[in-house]
Order: C-alpha cells, then structure tokens, then sequence
C-alpha cells in the first residue's frame, strides 16, 4: 500500500536552531499516528511544514503520491489536509456556529443550500458535543469547549488527513474520555497525525508513534516497541510531565 | 451574519427606503437638495464600508475609486458626448479596472503598509489628473454641460437637473447598493470576509485563498465608489480634483466610524449625521470645523463602535 504522508530530509531552521531536521516519515492511509516528544522537540513546527503553515528550509513533502512542497497551505486543506492549531485559534468574536459553517460551506460540492450548511455545522457541533453552545460567541466557550471546536472546524473539512496538535491540553478527564471516542470515530474515515503528551491518550488511540527529538525522529513503532525502547525513556518518557 | 431574523433586517431596509422616498415629498427645497446629495455620497461610504468594515482592511486612497468613477462619467460625457447611461457604465468601469489594478498591488501588504501604499497611489492619481489639465481641467475641474445630462427613457427624457428626479435618481442608485451590501454581507462570501478581518491566517488553514477573497473586496468597494463618483458628476454636473484629493480619502473613513463600522446603514447614518453637524454648526460660527472635531472626538472616545455599532451592541443584536 502507498503511504498517504511522505517527508523526505524534511528541515526547517530558524536562524541557527534546526527546529526540525532531515526528518523522514511515512504515514499510511487509515493509521492514528501519535508524535511525542520533549517540549521544543520540533514536533509543532513538523505539522505545520505538512500543513503548510510555515514554509521548509529544505525536503520534501508528498502527500497521496503528489509533490505538496510549493503548494500554498489553502491549497492543501483543499487536498484533503486539516489542521487543528496547538494554541487556540477560533473566531473569538463569531458564534460557534459560524466557526463551524466557514469549513462547511467551502466543502459543499453538490448541495449549495443553506439546509445543506446548517446540517453540516450541526452534524460536526453534535459530533463533539458542542449542539447546545451553537450560538454563543466563540471566545465565551470555555478553553475546553474552545479546543473541541477546533475539532469541529476540523471535522467540517472533511479531511483526508487530520493533523491534532495537543487538542486534549486543557480538557476535563471526562471530555477526555469522550474525545478519545470522537478521534476513534474519526479515524474511520480519515487519517489521524495526533500530538500529545497525555501518554495514557497516546497508548489508546496510536496504531503507531513517532518520538521526535531535538528536531530528528528518535524512534518509531507500535505503543509496546516505543514504551519498550530506552533511548526513549531517556529523552522523553521519564521526564515527562 | 446572524442566522436569525432575516425578515426583519430586509423588512428594516426597505423602511429606510420608503423613509426617503417619503421624504422626497414633504423636506423643504434646501434640505431636499442635501439629501439627494448624502445619498449618493452615503453610496461612497457603503464602498468604503464593504473593505473597512467587513475584511478590516483600512484604505486611505479611496478617493481615487470615487474620482475614476467621477472623472470616468464626466469626461465621457463632456468629450465623448456619451450618454448618461453609457457614461455611468464607463465611471464603473473606470473604477473596477483601477480597483483590480490596486488591489494586485497593494494587497501585498497589510496594516500600516497597506494605508500607506493606497495613499501613495491616490496622491498619483491626484497628480495625473493635475497634469493632464487639457482634458480634465485641472484644479479648477470641470462643469458638466447642463444640455447633457438628460436621461433618455423610451419617449420620455429625464432632466437630471431637475430637483426631483435627481432625488429619485439618488435614491434608486443607494436603495440597489444598500441592497445589494445587505444580501453580501449575509452571504457566504460575507462570512469569509469577516472571517479574514478576525483571523486570516485561521481563514487560510480553513482552505479559503484569502488573497483572492480580498480582491474581489476591493473590486466590490472600488466600483461601488466609482459609481457613487459617476453619479456625482452626473447629478450635480461637476468633475473636480479636490475629490481626488486625501481629504476625500478620509471622509469615508470618518463617516463609517461615526455611523458603524461592519453595519448595512452605518454609513447613511454616518454621512447624514457629519452633513448636518457641519451644516448647523457652520449656521452659528466660523470655527464650524473646531466643534466638528470635538464632536468626532467624543463620539469616538463615547461609542467607539459609531452609532449603529453602538446601538447593535447594546439593543439589537440582529442588526446586519
Ligand atoms: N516561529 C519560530 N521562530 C523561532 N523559533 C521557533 C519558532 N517556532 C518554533 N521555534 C523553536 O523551534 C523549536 C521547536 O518548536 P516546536 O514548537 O516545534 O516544538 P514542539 O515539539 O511543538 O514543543 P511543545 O511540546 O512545547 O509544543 C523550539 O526550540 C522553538 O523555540
Ligand atoms: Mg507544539
């Protein structure tokens, strides 16, 4: 099977610091891929090369088996490419709804009626639980509800890859358990690339993980492989939060 | 915006527009005269209003949108002896092409560049039409023949000199843009707009090509202005440069401010209140343009958001 994510000597330096650093990575189609690492390890700035947030000093980025690397970050979402932002980025002063609808009514094909755009928002605001909350404003959601709405713009995309960087920081351990659930369901139809530091998250939901450090990738295997591996520990898993 | 209540923000601006048309009947002749003159420049605010308010992009050229509709109309009409209509066709014209031109440009930059470089292009376009005196009059400007502007509707023939079918004519021309911003503003296309006026690079991740988005934004806000100016020249028979110049760049501003940014009728509200302030002020003493200023001030530091902002804010929340 072809992999749906390729980055081959992918780099990007700001001034002198290699944030991320020849790094080469496949992800195939249908995985939930966990990357962890330290803070500072490369691991926000990795997804938003593939993203195409920030450009790359160097490599290259082949996505469903195109050369993605010169495309401009709208033109990925396009392809099928979602990302979800570490640090909050909603539309503080739009509803919910709104957030919501501006992912939706781009991915309209057929139907370009306004039901077709308000079943859509509301199908993605039940999905992560955020129905009820539909017309408040955005930046009135609690941090919590505010990181599942990103989820939800996300969702709207209707993504063939979607990238979620650290979307449980901040949650409640009962929004949690629930979360875990929606990226399973997720997962049934799209390729997830999930950043996390809550290891018992990542031992859940990762078919694979990926340990980034100081901007290389460290190790890569299933959950037991990586748990298992002392490099590992070393780097990451004794000094974690 | 608001998914609610679309009856009731249509049924509010038809009102708006009955108001005037009602109005036409009853206002003595001076007043008559002015507000046939703040509707068609309340058009130049609604323009304004379209990039300002909706994508927060902040111009400070837009004279030159207003005077390529103005030159564009009056020049047709005084050395081509174009028709009325074709003439306002050739203002719209005038001002879409510019605004494409424009906004390729200086859309490369954003915030305090973007003021400046849509500055430095008006004062150009000042300039130009400084220099080419022989066709546009230079600073003394340009009277629009009388004889010429008729418009010719089947059999009868329509003297836009005439006070009311001036009115009328300004009232036609503002209800179809006030219309037509009402129905952009709750479209999609207007959601993306004010999506990239809260967060672009949020709107860019969300697969919008914003770059484009903005220029349409000014195509739209160019030639609404543009046709605000081919109205003027047509309307009131004057083709000037003081319109090309900065302070016509910043009166729209002002007016948006003082109305409400982001609001449908902000910019009405806005050119009607800063006419009739300068209008009564000026009637009591010569230092008119001091107590405007103070007006403005405290407007601004009292209702940061202008008027309508204000009472949407506060009481009516479904205002568009
Ligand atoms: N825009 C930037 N300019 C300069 N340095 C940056 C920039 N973005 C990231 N860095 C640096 O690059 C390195 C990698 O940062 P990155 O945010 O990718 O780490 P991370 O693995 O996501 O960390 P965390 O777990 O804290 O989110 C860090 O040293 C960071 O300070
Ligand atoms: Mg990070």
């Amino acid at each position: 099977m072809m992999p749906l994510l390729t980055t081959k000597g992918l780099s990007r330096n700001f001034g002198g610091l290699r944030a991320v650093d020849g790094v080469e990575f496949a992800l195939m189609p249908g995985e939930i891929r966990a990357v962890i690492g330290p803070n500072g390890a490369g691991k926000t700035t990795f997804v938003s090369l593939v993203s195409g947030r920030i450009r790359p000093s160097s490599g290259m980025i082949v996505f469903d088996g195109a050369d993605i690397t010169s495309l401009p970050a709208y033109a990925r979402v396009r392809l099928g490419i979602a990302y979800t932002f570490q640090i909050t980025s909603v539309f503080a002063n739009l509803t919910a709804y709104d957030n919501v609808a501006l992912p939706v009514q781009r991915t309209l094909t057929g139907g370009r009626s306004k039901g077709a755009v308000h079943a859509g928002v509301m199908a993605a605001l039940e999905r992560t639980g955020l129905a009820d909350r539909a017309h408040m404003p955005a930046g009135q959601l609690s941090y919590g509800h505010q990181r599942l709405l990103e989820v939800a713009m996300g969702l709207a995309l209707k993504p063939r890859l979607l990238i979620l960087d650290e979307p449980t920081q901040g949650l409640a351990d009962s929004e949690i358990d629930n979360f875990i659930g929606l990226v399973r369901e997720i997962a049934t139809s799209a390729t997830v690339l999930l950043i996390e530091h809550n290891m018992p998250v990542v031992m859940q939901l990762a078919d694979r993980i990926t340990v980034f450090n100081a901007g290389k990738i460290l190790a890569e295997g299933t959950p037991e492989q990586v748990r298992a591996n002392a490099e590992v520990q070393d780097a990451y898993l004794g000094t974690a939060p | 915006m608001k998914e609610a209540s679309p009856a009731k923000a249509y049924a509010l601006h038809l009102g708006v527009i009955a108001l005037l048309f009602a109005l036409s009947f009853v206002l003595p002749e001076y007043h008559h005269g002015l507000l046939a003159r703040i509707m068609v420049l309340a058009v130049f605010a609604m323009g304004y209003n379209m990039l300002f308010g909706y994508v927060g992009l902040l111009s400070l050229g837009h004279a030159m949108f207003f005077s390529a509709g103005l030159y564009g109309a009056g020049l047709a009409v005084i050395h081509l002896g174009w028709s009325v209509p074709a003439a306002f066709a050739a203002g719209l014209a005038c001002g879409a092409l510019l605004a494409l031109v424009i906004g390729l440009l200086a859309l490369r930059t954003s915030g305090v560049a973007f003021m400046i470089v849509t500055m430095m292009f008006a004062q150009v376009f000042y300039l130009i039409i400084l220099y080419f005196a022989a066709w546009t009059g230079g600073d003394q400007g340009l009277v629009v023949p009388q004889s010429a502007r008729v418009l010719v509707l089947g059999d009868t023939s329509l003297g836009l000199t005439n006070p009311t079918v001036r009115y009328m004519s300004a009232l036609v021309l503002f209800s179809i843009v006030l219309l037509v911003a009402l129905v952009i503003v709750r479209s999609r296309y207007g959601r993306v707009l004010v999506a990239i006026r809260e967060n672009e690079e949020r709107t860019k991740m969300l697969g919008y090509d914003t770059f484009s988005n903005k220029l349409a934004a000014v195509v739209v806000s160019g030639t609404i202005c543009a046709a605000s100016g081919a109205a003027y020249a047509l309307l009131f028979g004057y083709v000037g440069s003081t319109f090309a110049s900065v302070q016509y760049s910043i009166l729209p501003l002002l007016w948006v401010l003082l109305g409400g940014a982001a609001t449908t009728l902000g910019p009405l509200i806005g050119t009607l209140f800063m006419y009739y302030v300068v209008d009564i002020t000026s009637g009591y003493t010569s230092a008119y343009l001091l107590i405007v200023g103070i007006a403005l001030i405290l407007l601004v530091l009292f209702f940061p958001r202008g008027i309508l902002g204000t009472v949407r804010q506060r009481w009516l929340g479904w205002l568009p």
